[in-house]
């Protein structure tokens, strides 16, 4: 059989040996390796200056961010532009975008390790620690986003003298318990799959203070195979729980605008429209993290071109999923025949000068931008998988935007009607988050493990005796 | 002289995961039950090899996620039918469908950590130290070397025979004894 014979309906699976389908193993590395290469990134390798101009510069956004918020807190959000009719527009629209970049994370950590898929391994603690630090910065917006933020623990139920409970019937305090749940329960799962490495890194450790730092996160670990086949055995569970917490999570922000009457909000489509939104601007920036990390550290071998090609079909797959999810929309919209949603999808199409040209640009960028991904070939070159996810980010990000000040500028009365525009503030905190972002993926790329190497260890031909492999 | 009392077991160092289930099943099948393998990786089949059944962890999950929905549910019938009703939207007061997102988001969160902390709890973590920490060697188990260690606990452990049981096994380097104490000296600066 030619190995050029294109395989369109995948009846037989290819046996690796064809060398058809790529196994994920990283190639010429065994057990001492795996371990010198991934602690070394650690101990060895000297902070060079790309790093620390990468710092540098995202903590000037940092301070950016922290100077806008203590002015935001000190003033109140007017110094936003929002504005009645537009009472909400970057701040919702940062927390959803940043929510959504994390799930790629715990799609990849829990539902893929359900699915048994070894692609996941070069790339689940690179993308578990993403999504901890996009909920931590989706997590601030909603705090900073409210009229009195003194008053935020109101948010939660705790006992107190005043008779007061959060209102359980809003899909903003389901918000709370979701966003609460999913950091927790990430932050868990990721420094759960840590343990075995830090002790890695406890045992290769040289300085004594270092030794006692990664000794005391790694809490005695000592690899005995009792405690791996109960860890083994809690990995899983936690990856049964998170999966369903990935699709609850955000099919609850997106229960922020379906349980409202506003026009084009009120939608049941919204939740798995925005979870496919959500997977897809997550693993656009997967992508656009693991390009470089791969470069700059030379982990070639261990997230290879064909992980990197999975995540890009992952990418195109959610953008059809995305495109299906306007298509949908717009004409439902239409064959409804209420007058008010209607006109509200006809003027996000063809309000120029209003909101017009983002709506397209958003479709260019998460339709028609990821189409190049068919090609095989281009799919495999890094520089188009990089500008396509800077691409999906960006859409993304306008589609969160457009959805949110479309809606609420244009409604029900044409005398409440409005436009948005954002102030210098709002720049500054969206900046800021992203600053923040990064220097905390910075830092964990610096001391941390930045790969899981007792799972790639485990990947490697003759890992588990007689038989080879999984 | 019995350096028994001072012996936490007898360790042999091994290259392969292969040889280490080999190596367990000849230590089950000799009758030694107080020992435990040491591996950079879960290595399949090695805990059945060691006498292991099946955990109690799910069940412990399950009990954290019914206790979490529990809660979830009680604290939105009491507060909303009980203690502070209201009208919201018409709905009834207990508005179950919409107290859902709630109890399966706290029915996830305690079944997570219920996970966690029970799998921290079984494991005996945190442990900082150990004896097996001891043996400069060890630190290698986490990298790429297979341990094997028979404990003095266990009835059949005899200084000089398990020694050479272990020394049959072929292991590589000697057979390594395990001090229960860390020996005094300058640690690695």
């Amino acid at each position: 059989m030619a190995a050029s014979t294109p395989q369109l309906w995948n009846e037989a699976q290819p046996s690796p040996a064809d060398g058809e389908r790529p196994d994920y193993v990283p190639a010429g590395h065994d057990l001492s390796s795996v371990t010198e290469k991934i602690s070394s990134l650690v101990f060895t390798r000297p902070t060079g200056l790309g790093w620390l101009g990468c710092f540098g510069f995202s903590n000037v956004l940092v301070l950016i961010f922290l100077g806008a918020v203590s002015y935001l807190l000190l003033m109140g959000v007017g110094i936003w532009g929002i504005q009645i009719p537009n009472c909400w527009a970057f701040d919702i629209t940062n927390f959803v975008w940043w929510i959504g970049i994390g799930h790629a994370g715990t799609l990849i950590s829990a539902f893929l390790l359900l699915m048994h898929q070894k692609w996941r391994t070069s790339i689940n603690r690179i993308a578990e620690a993403m999504t901890i630090f996009a909920v931590m910065c989706a997590g601030m917006f909603p705090l900073l986003h409210m009229g009195r933020p003194w008053f935020f623990y109101w948010l939660m139920p705790y006992s107190n003298t005043m008779s007061l409970w959060p209102q359980f019937r809003s899909a903003l305090i389901w918000d709370v318990f979701a966003v609460s749940t999913y950091f927790t329960v990430s932050l868990m799962f990721w420094y759960m799959g840590m343990i075995p490495d830090l002790a890695t890194l406890r045992d290769r450790a040289t300085n004594r203070l270092v030794r006692i730092v990664y000794g005391a996160l790694a809490l005695g670990w000592r690899n005995s195979a009792r405690h791996w086949q109960r860890f083994e055995m809690a990995y899983l569970l936690l990856g049964g729980l998170a999966t369903p917490l990935v699709i609850s999570v955000h099919s609850v922000v997106s229960a922020d605008f379906a349980t409202s009457v506003v026009p084009a909000w009120h939608e049941t489509v919204f939740p798995p429209y925005f979870v496919a939104g959500a997977i897809f601007s997550g693993f656009a920036m997967v992508i656009l993290l693991c390009v470089p990390i791969r470069h700059f550290y030379h982990l070639e071998e261990f997230i290879t071109i064909d992980h990197l090609d999975v995540m890009a079909k992952l990418v195109l797959a959610t953008s059809l999923l995305t495109s299906y999810g306007y298509l949908s929309e717009q004409s439902l919209s239409w064959y409804t025949g209420d007058v008010v949603e209607g006109y509200t999808y006809w003027f996000r199409l063809t309000g120029f000068g209003q909101y017009a040209l983002i709506t397209w640009t958003l479709f260019f960028c998460n339709t028609i931008a990821p189409q190049i991904l068919w090609i095989r070939p281009l799919r495999r070159k890094q520089s188009v998988l990089v500008i396509v996810s800077l691409l999906v980010l960006v859409g993304m990000w306008l589609e969160r935007y457009m959805i949110i000040t479309t809606s609420l500028s244009r409604d029900f009365l044409p005398s409440s009607w409005g436009f948005f525009t954002p102030t210098i503030w709002d720049l500054a905190i969206y900046f800021g988050s992203v600053g923040v972002f990064l220097a905390a993926f910075l830092l964990f790329a610096r001391v941390a493990p930045i790969l899981s190497m007792s799972e790639t260890r485990a990947l490697l031909p003759g890992a588990h005796g007689p038989e080879v492999g999984r | 002289m019995n350096t028994q009392a001072s012996v936490y077991g007898l360790m042999a160092e091994f290259l392969t995961a292969q040889e280490i289930l080999a190596a367990t099943r000849s230590a089950r099948q000799a009758g030694y039950r107080a020992m435990d393998a040491y591996t950079p990786y879960p290595v399949e089949g090695l805990a059945a090899e060691l006498g292991m059944r099946k955990s109690p962890l799910p069940f412990v999950v399950l009990m954290g996620g019914l206790v979490g929905g529990g809660v979830g549910v009680f604290m939105q019938y009491y507060s909303m039918t009980i203690n502070y009703t209201f009208n919201a939207g018409g709905r009834p007061y207990n508005s179950w469908p919409a107290f859902v997102p709630v109890v399966f988001e706290l029915l996830i969160l305690v079944g997570a950590l219920a996970a966690f902390l029970g799998m921290m709890f079984l494991n005996g973590l945190p442990h900082p130290h150990h004896p097996v920490f001891n043996v400069p060697q060890f630190a290698r188990s986490s990298q790429d070397r297979f341990f094997l260690c028979i404990e003095a606990a266990d009835p059949q452990f005899d200084r000089q025979t398990t020694a050479e049981f272990l020394a049959a096994l072929h292991p590589h380097g000697e057979v390594i004894e395990v001090p229960r104490e860390s020996s005094p000296g300058p640690t690695v600066a």
